[in-house]
Formats: structure tokens, sequence, C-alpha cells
């Protein structure tokens, strides 16, 4: 059984309808990329599934329990979905550890000491203990950006949401922030990413889907989509990718 | 040649080169002559020297005139507005120096040890009424941005009450405040001291003004700091408590300040109510020696107080933003 299941999920905001009938399913393990153009509703999707926006139709079931519409705990439902932005939202008024401990106290009730270790062994994992104490705007954007992956992984979540993680970083700060998602990836953490890596897309992703104004019009296996894309959208799209010479 | 290009050619006139003199700066100094006078001079020998060829030295006289042409601003308006003042001073036979400054109370002490004894209540007053306000307005503030249509009829009391107290001038509210609750004999309130009727009025008025400075601290964090805490499972509640709040509150520590400063001054009103503050015994002091010198010096211990406190609060400006300009 696959890990979520978004079926026909729509979203408008105002006038302009963003999501147009998203079909998709991700099973456990799985990284699936999200390609596409601007305002294709990537983000949105992503957002929706944890429900930082409301959907207006359709539904999105966890783990066979369905996580959207009325009365739902919003609260457990990102609990169970980590999502990390474009511009890393890390706390200013907090320095890193207590960036990172913040939701496991507060929210799981882990005591002062079980958040710590457990943020420091995480923070070890990426090479920022040292970094520990300082405030995130001592530290460049590859590295705030490793600390709000790891913000989000110290909830333990079963799915992780990361949306254009790189497209706010410097082009030599990448590497170091890829290089976390290709751990989680092989470690087997659940994904979905919103990307315009294509190149990193077609190294980790088990399914990527292109979007195009706010349907799903192409999904299939990273060498598929790349390869031989059967759309002539995809085509389009691929191709204004090569010429930016990003693929 | 269908499409115009990008580039425009070499302009026609050319733009750099020119020897800057300062001319009409430099004759307008003249108002204040110490500055303008070198000014004039510097501004002569950069023409001569730009008429010798001597372009280099001639920019540098003529920067030498625009500094003294600026010179005569800085200096000029200030000895003349101190020429002014001090004409004033001394004019009509001396009877404004002894209307505000009479010489006969400035040096009586028991008269200082009256007025300090009123201060002290001054300051009780705006301390007092400074904690107060400070929690008063967080509540107010938050209150206001409580989110969902269920909340609307308690934001709506809080608009209100913002709106109301922002309009109601100061000393009309220590005035019914004060006077009013005891005379209707409202229980609990009915019974207060004029001091307590005093912070009270203050801090009804000062809370709205700084509930929205608050309330501005607060609507100017981005929301993606709400995003990105909601999305880690805090609750509103929890988002506000530990991620919001603490941001807006280190971002309105300036203007907030900036208004207590007005508080501090506004406890001058209380004496409308009978407080025995610092004005109601400089007018005693007036009364008894005929002169206005009694406000002068209550003017004066205000001074005192809110000088250090504006230092210290441009100091702490400047801290804030030495601190901002790197990070977000």
């Amino acid at each position: 059984m696959s890990l979520l299941e978004i079926r026909d999920v729509h979203k408008h905001f105002g006038h302009a309808h963003v999501l147009r009938g998203i079909n998709l399913s991700v099973d456990l393990h799985q990284v699936v990329c999200l390609i596409g153009a601007s305002g294709s509703g990537k983000s949105t999707l992503l957002r929706c599934i944890n429900a930082l926006e409301e959907i207006d139709g359709g539904a999105i079931h966890l783990d066979g329990d369905r996580v959207s519409g009325r009365g739902i705990d919003v609260d457990a439902l990102r609990q169970e979905v980590g999502i990390v932005f474009q511009s890393f939202n890390l706390f200013p008024h907090m320095n890193v550890i207590d960036n990172v401990t913040l939701a496991p106290r507060k929210v799981l009730g882990l005591d002062a000491d079980q958040a710590h270790d457990r943020a420091m062994t995480l923070l070890n994992r990426i090479g920022l203990a040292a970094k520990a104490e300082d405030f995130p705007d001592r530290l460049s954007g590859g590295q705030q950006q490793r600390v709000a992956i790891v913000r989000a992984l110290a909830m333990q979540p079963k799915l992780m949401l990361l949306d254009e993680i790189t497209s706010a970083l410097d082009p030599e700060l990448v590497a170091e922030v890829l290089n976390i998602v290709r751990d989680l990836a092989a470690e087997g953490m659940t994904m979905m990413l919103a990307t315009h890596e294509m190149n990193f897309a077609r190294e980790v992703a088990s399914k990527v889907c292109f979007l195009h104004e706010g349907v799903i019009l192409e999904e299939g296996p990273p060498d598929q989509i790349f390869g031989n894309p059967r759309e002539e959208r995809t085509q389009a799209f691929l191709k204004r990718i090569v010429e930016a010479g990003r693929l | 040649m269908s499409q115009p290009g990008l580039v425009a050619g070499s302009p026609a006139v050319k733009r750099v080169g020119r020897v800057l003199t300062y001319r009409k700066a430099a004759v307008a100094s003249l108002l204040f002559p110490p500055a303008g006078i070198p000014a004039l001079l510097y501004s002569i020998r950069s023409s001569r020297l730009a008429a010798q060829g001597e372009v280099e030295s001639a920019r540098i006289e003529g920067e030498k005139a625009r500094d003294w042409s600026w010179y005569a601003v800085g200096y000029g308006l200030t000895v003349y507005l101190i020429a002014f003042m001090t004409w004033l001073l001394f004019t009509n036979g001396g009877s404004v120096r002894i209307v505000f400054l009479a010489w006969s109370i400035l040096t009586d002490g028991d008269g200082w040890r009256s007025l300090l004894k009123g201060f002290w209540i001054n300051v009780q007053v705006f301390l007092i009424a400074e904690v107060i306000v400070l929690a008063w307005a967080l509540v107010v503030a938050v209150v206001r941005l409580l989110p969902g249509k269920a909340c609307r009829p308690i934001r709506f009391l809080a608009t209100a009450y913002v709106d109301a107290f922002r309009a109601f001038p100061a000393i009309l509210v220590v005035y019914l405040v004060g006077l009013g609750f005891a005379q209707a004999n409202v229980p609990v309130l009915g019974s207060l001291s004029d001091m307590q009727y005093a912070i009270l009025g203050l801090s009804l008025t000062y809370g709205a003004y700084v509930s929205e400075v608050y309330r501005a601290g607060i609507e100017s964090i981005h929301w993606s700091q709400v995003a990105a805490a909601r999305s880690l499972g805090l609750s509103y509640t929890q988002t506000m408590r530990h991620v919001v709040v603490p941001q807006a509150v280190r971002r309105v520590v300036p203007p907030l300040l900036n208004d207590f400063i007005g508080l501090q001054k506004d406890t001058a009103i209380i004496s409308v109510i009978g407080v025995l503050d610092v004005v109601s015994r400089a007018r005693f002091l007036n009364n008894a020696k005929g002169t206005l010198a009694g406000y002068s010096m209550a003017a004066f211990l205000f001074l005192l107080v809110t000088i250090p406190f504006t230092r210290w609060l441009e100091w702490m400006q400047r801290r804030n933003q030495a601190r901002t300009a790197g990070g977000r």
C-alpha cells in the first residue's frame, strides 16, 4: 500500500485554479520529484500535503488515514510530514540547537536532554555540531538549509517534503545540501521534492512527475521522463532547461 | 537600421572634466562672514587656477570652498539662533528671565526639596504604569490578531478599546477615572487612592497606543516564520508564544520605549485629580513667589530623567541595526 495517496486534489487561490485534479501515490521509501515551470503548482501541492494550504476538492490519505478535509488534526499530520522551504525559514531569534529542539520539546514533549541529544546526533551527521550555539545569520545559506532539514528530521517524520530547497542558494553551496538529500534517500526516507535540479532528480528519483498548469501531465521513471518524454509539453520544458544549460 | 540599438553612441556633450568653484554657495555664505569669507577666497582662487589650466589644484580649492560654505550653514545657524534666544531672555528689562528663571526660586533649597518629593510620585507612577502597559498592551494586541470567525466579537471589542482610548485625550481619561469611579462608588474600583487612579488612567491610555506598536511588530513578522513553526506541528498558541511574539517584541523595543517617554511626560497631568506630584508642588511654589519659575524647575526634573533614557534608546537602536544588518 502506498504511504501517500492523493486523489483528484483541487486548489484555488481566488479565481486562479492552481491545482486541477492531481492524482498521485507515493510508496514507502520512494523519492518523487516534481518538475515543471514556475506556477505549475509544485509548491502548492507540497503545501497542501501538510495542510499549510487547505484543499478545495479531492482527498489526501497518509498511511491509510484521511488527512484532508474538515476536522482533521493538522498538528498531528505535520508531525508525520516534515517540510523544508526554499528560504530556510529558520527562527532568527534562536540559535541552531534551539531551532532544532523547539518542536521536539514543545510538540513531542521530549525533555531538554533528550531533545538536545537527538539534535546533536543529527547535527553531527551533517557536520554542523560545532555551529550548535550559533545564530542563523552567522551561517551560510547552505548551512542554514542543512539545519532546516535537520529541524524537520528531528520530528522523525514519515514523509519529507522538500520545496525547491536549493533554489535560493549560491551555486557552490548546492552540493552540500543535495548530499544530505542523497543520504536520506539512501537510508530510505520517503520524500517528495519540487526541484529545478534536473540532474539530481534524474539521479535520486524513483518517480518523476511533470506538472503543467495544475495537473500531472506525465509521470514515470526518471530515465523515461528525461530520456524519452512522451508529452509535447514535457519535451518543450526539458528543451528550455537544456538551453539554459541546466541539464 | 530598423532596430534601435541597446547601446547609445558617445554622448554629444562632455559630462566630466569641469571644475566646480561653488561660487554661489560661497557668496551666500557671506551671511555668516567667519566661514563665508574663507569660502569666497577659496572659490576665487579655484576659478583663477582653473583659468590657468591647473584643473587638479582648482578642484581642490573648489572643494575647500564647498566645505567652508557648509561650515557657514552649520555654525551660522547655531550662532544666530543662540543669539536670538539670549536676546529674548534679556529683553523687556529682563522680565522674561524673571518670569521663567527667577533667581530667588532657583536657589530656594526648600523649593527644590518639595519639588523632588513631588517628582518621586511621578517616577513611581510612570514606573508602575510602564510595567502594567507592557503586559496589558500585549494582551490587547494578541486579542486583536486572534484568527477565525469565532473570535470576531472579542477582536471587535479590543479594536473598539484601542480606537476609543487613542482618541480620548489622556487628561480627560485621568479626570473620568480619577473622579468618576469614586463618585459613582464603583465596587473595588471606587476606593483606590488618587495615585492608583492616576496609574489606571495612564495605563488605559498608553495601553491602547502600545498595543498598536505590538500589533505592528507582530504583523511585521513574515508569514514564512509562521509556516515554518506550524509545519513542525506547533499549535497557533505555541507559534505565537515561541516564534512570533519574541521576534516582534525585539523589533518594537525602540518605538515602545519612545511611547514610554511620552508616558513619563504625561504623568504631569495627574495633578488635575489632586495627586501631590511635581506639577502641583510647582504651582504652590509659583503662587507663593509670584513667578512661573517653579514650572521651569519641574520641567528641568523631567529633562534629567528623559535625556539618559533617550540616549539609552538611541544606543539600543544602533545596536539593533548593527545586529540585523548582516542577517534577516
